[in-house]
């Protein structure tokens, strides 16, 4: 094995991992206010046991998603030293920015929620969590930022005597076109994303027999009780799903919307991805079919069977229906006149410019069909567990759909950024760098795999025990409510015993 | 000219994040590393996580943002430090992670065997970024093989030389001392006297061994400026040691705060104006021009920080004010209250 492609794999994995818990981090901030300032207006208890049990489950999945988010700040260095060498310039600023601005105010205002219940009073305690969002958010658009300039580099100029790109324009870099779409899509398929999971887990307790749907045996003596208790168990659940039915909707419009016209730049910035997302080996002049679903040869080359809507494709990437999408065979004997005819040298050649189809056409797909999925099982929840029926104890499989759906939700974010940037290939930087010339010279392919090996295996371990503590606490479920001490009022004693402590 | 300056600002900025990395974080490394040397049982042990509960990822972002400006001003002393000192750096990676983990899930489990499995990643996670630490800065400084095209050409022993080990040895007894002075301050009760008596001891170590690594920094590379900040963090580390056997644990622990900010700041005068000194040849040194990012990015970073920086020290510090109480054994809630959040 080469050392690129260890260090492909790598990133490849170790990013797609950060990005397991990365989409809920962001919606879960939001959603998590949104119960504790929904409590603080209408003093409802169900909020503050919501506002809670969430805290819980969105705690257990960002302490992953930091630990693996600094992976990420120092592999650049480590796997990718040319790479970082001739980027730093440009790349740079809006990563160490992202850390100024936004790791301080996630961290610190994390810190304060946690541990803050009494020492802060309760409106600043929930401002905590609005804090924690406009952080995540904030680091979201500089991080996105730097990733839409490597899919279209704006803002810079090629320096021949350092050899590398310089900084011209920091505000086109902010605002490159590329940015201002990819950063509305993946923040707004993160609420998405959320929003699944809060409705799948509160579906899941929903329809459970140790909670929602607690049914009394023949001679319980509390059975009055039993099913009064499940009953505004239910009605809490409810409220949960509510409000994040409210979060996945403007997420999921948001996300076809984006993703549309995603595909009208990308089209423009990248046609080769387009080309590659759809297998279009020639060019369609007008009214370009779009491929639902495809059997061909294994490599993608060849197509044997298609499903294919007419013209819509041509949609998607040029917003009529009878325009020009250029196909593969074209856009490769065009990239050769404008960038030279080998650019990968041994490693890319023998597809010249063009990514690998079977990925970048399943991923688009696999995107697309899971978020689809996911929204279509939310829909099918909330409606078997709406108000009207409210007196039938649900049927356990909701429970069952429930957990599936923020898992295919999940997977469609792995599933759109695998297509992004494998899209990209064989460049690293789109038009400037190839991915092979980007890694470092100094490092041993032994080293790498190290790094890799050391790194996956942990990652396993680490998955091992997220879901096992993800699981445990939603079994176990929402806490009893228990008025939180308010050290804003006269009586509270400042030497009690800590609301919360490791 | 501007851009000459602006690298001289930068490396103060880039010096400044390490200083308050290593002056913040050292003393959380400490307390994870004094866990099983400090604790008597269960609710001691989590006395102890819970003095730093609230402020280490806080505290942690003083090194993310240390490594994103690093790469922002000065791109090819981010790429020759990380992808040069490779294993090291993989293996803080990883202390890290099983750190920053052991703090947040160590209370979710029940069993004593999860909690041990926890308390384990937590001493091991705060023992070697101590050592690590100490040994690249003392490479930094004092020079590893660096060639023409920017490029490390050691290996792992290569950074593990006797400069080096002392280095190491300095970090982790400072950080280690610097914890014991943490929990003194932050606790009540029994454990605060045992943390007291515990930091002096470990603070004549940490100076004996300090002294001798900082004097041989000093006849390797330093100059008037390193030598009066090491002689400065001397005398403070002392100060500090003493104000601990006076009972005074504010001033004890200022001191080995300042100890640490003094000693990072001599070894960042040691090496201005390089970033990274090569043994090969001075020729092949990385400079703080040589390396630098152009003039037009770097304005952009200092408005961002001009702005920024200070927000940030106001939000930290307040933080240390809302949780400036001292904890003690009361203070921990039984088991089922913990879980009750
Ligand atoms: C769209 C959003 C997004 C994307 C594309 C990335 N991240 Fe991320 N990152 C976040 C959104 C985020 C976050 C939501 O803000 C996280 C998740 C959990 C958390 O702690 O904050 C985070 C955490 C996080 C942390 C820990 C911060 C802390 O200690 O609080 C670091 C160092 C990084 N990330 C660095 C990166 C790098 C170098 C990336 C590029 C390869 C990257 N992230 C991709
Ligand atoms: C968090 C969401 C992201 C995911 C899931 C993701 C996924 C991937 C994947 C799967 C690859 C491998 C492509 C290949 O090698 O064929 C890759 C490459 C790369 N990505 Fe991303 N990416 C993400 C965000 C980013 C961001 C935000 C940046 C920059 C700031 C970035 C920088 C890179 C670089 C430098 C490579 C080149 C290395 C390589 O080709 O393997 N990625 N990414
Ligand atoms: C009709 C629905 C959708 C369309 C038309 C669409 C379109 C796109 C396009 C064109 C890209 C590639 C952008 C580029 O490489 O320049 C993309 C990327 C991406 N998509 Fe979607 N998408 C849709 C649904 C979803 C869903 C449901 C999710 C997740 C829940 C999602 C998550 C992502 C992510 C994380 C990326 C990578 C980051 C980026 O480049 O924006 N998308 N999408």
């Amino acid at each position: 094995m080469e050392l690129v492609d260890i260090a492909r794999w790598q990133f490849g994995i170790v990013t797609v991992y950060h990005f397991l818990f990365v989409p809920l981090t962001i919606g879960l901030t939001l959603i998590v206010a949104l119960f504790e300032t929904f409590w603080l207006r209408t003093k409802d208890p169900a909020y503050l046991r919501l506002t809670k049990f969430f805290g819980k489950l969105f705690l257990i999945n960002f302490a992953l998603g930091l630990v693996t988010g600094i992976v990420q700040e120092f592999q650049f260095g480590m796997n990718w030293s040319d790479y970082s060498r001739f980027v730093g310039d440009v790349f740079g600023a809006p990563l160490a920015i992202e850390g100024l601005l936004a790791f301080f105010l996630e961290s610190t205002f994390l810190g304060l929620w946690i541990f803050g219940w009494d020492k802060l009073p309760r409106l600043v305690h929930a401002a905590c969590m609005w804090i924690v969002h406009l952080g995540v958010l904030a680091s979201s658009w500089f991080i996105l930022a730097a990733n839409s300039w490597m899919q279209h580099p704006v803002g810079y100029r090629f320096d021949e005597e350092s050899g590398r790109a310089e900084l011209t324009d920091f505000a086109a870099v902010m605002f490159n076109k590329v940015q201002l779409v990819t950063f509305p899509h993946v923040v707004l398929a993160a609420y998405l994303t959320a929003g699944a999971f809060v409705i799948g887990v509160s579906a899941w307790l929903y329809a459970s027999k140790k909670h929602g749907s607690r049914v009394p045996g023949e001679d319980d003596p509390d059975a009055a009780e039993v099913l009064e208790t499940a009953r505004s168990d239910r009605a809490m659940y409810r409220k949960a799903m509510r409000i994040s039915a409210v979060v996945m909707l403007v997420g999921g419009i948001g996300v076809v919307v984006s993703g549309d016209v995603q595909g009208k730049i990308m089209t423009e910035v990248q046609p080769m991805k387009m080309a590659a997302a759809e297998a279009l080996y020639e060019t369609e002049e007008s009214c370009a079919p779009f491929s639902v679903f495809t059997i061909g040869t294994p490599d993608g080359t060849e197509e044997k069977f298609a499903v294919t809507v007419p013209c819509l494709l041509s949609f998607l990437g040029t917003g009529s229906f009878d325009g020009e999408v250029k196909g593969i065979n074209e856009l490769r004997e065009t990239y050769r006149e404008t960038y030279g005819a080998d650019p990968g040298a041994a490693y890319y050649t023998a597809s010249e410019y063009v990514p690998n189809i079977p990925v970048t056409y399943w991923t688009f797909r696999w995107m697309m069909g899971f978020g689809a999925l996911g929204g279509a099982g939310a829909v099918l929840v909330l409606w078997l567990t709406r108000r009207s029926r409210e007196e039938k104890v649900a049927p356990a499989w909701i429970g069952r759909v429930g957990i599936g759906l923020p898992v295919v939700m999940v997977l469609a974010n792995s599933m759109g950024w695998i297509f992004t940037e494998m899209g990209r290939q064989p460049w690293v930087v789109f038009g400037l760098m190839t991915t092979e010339s980007g890694v470092s010279p100094g490092v041993s392919v032994t080293e790498a795999l190290i790094s890799v090996i050391t790194l996956t295996s942990l990652y396993a371990v680490l998955f091992v025990i997220e879901m096992k503590l993800l699981a445990k606490t939603v079994r176990k479920g929402p806490e009893e409510f228990v008025e939180p001490p308010d050290p804003g009022s006269k009586d509270h004693d400042p030497d009690a015993q800590l609301n919360f402590a490791y | 000219m501007l851009g000459m300056e602006l690298t001289t600002v930068w490396f103060v900025i880039i010096a400044f994040l390490w200083i308050g990395y290593f002056a913040l974080e050292g003393f959380d490394f400490g307390v994870g590393m004094l866990v099983p040397v400090l604790a008597r049982d269960e609710t001691e042990r989590r006395v102890l996580i819970n003095t730093v509960g609230p402020v280490w990822d806080g505290n942690e972002v003083w090194l993310l943002v240390a490594g994103g400006a690093t790469f922002a001003a000065f791109p090819e002393w981010y790429a020759t430090l990380f992808s040069g000192y490779y294993l090291p750096l993989l293996l803080i990676l990883v202390a890290l992670i099983l750190r920053n983990l052991a703090f947040e899930y160590r209370h979710k489990g029940d069993t004593q065997q999860w909690r041990d499995r926890w308390d384990l990643a937590l001493i091991g996670g705060s023992f070697v970024p101590a050592v690590l630490w100490g040994v690249a800065f003392a490479n930094i400084v004092g020079g590893s093989p660096i060639d023409a095209d920017k490029e490390f050409t050691g290996t792992l022993f290569t950074l593990l030389n006797p400069h080096g080990l002392l280095g190491g040895l300095t970090t982790l007894l400072l950080f280690a001392t610097h914890g014991a002075m943490f929990v003194a301050l932050k606790t009540d009760g029994d454990i605060r006297h045992r943390a007291r008596a515990l930091a002096v001891r470990l603070g004549i170590a940490a100076a004996v061994v300090a002294v001798v690594f900082l004097a041989w920094t000093q006849a390797r590379t330093g100059d008037t400026s390193s030598a009066v900040a090491f002689v400065a963090a001397a005398l403070v580390l002392v100060g500090g040691i003493g104000a601990a056997s006076a009972g005074r644990e504010g001033w004890a622990f200022l001191g080995t705060f300042l100890a640490i900010v003094l000693a990072v700041a001599g070894l960042f005068l040691a090496l201005f104006p390089d970033v990274m000194v090569s043994s090969t040849s001075p020729a092949f040194s990385l400079t703080t021009t040589n390396a630098a990012a152009s003039p037009y990015s770097l304005t952009v970073m200092t408005w961002a920080a001009a702005i920024f920086t200070p927000l940030v020290i106001g939000y930290q510090s307040w933080t240390y004010w809302v949780f400036r109480k001292r904890i003690s054994t009361h203070h921990i809630p039984t088991a089922d209250l913990a879980d009750a959040r």
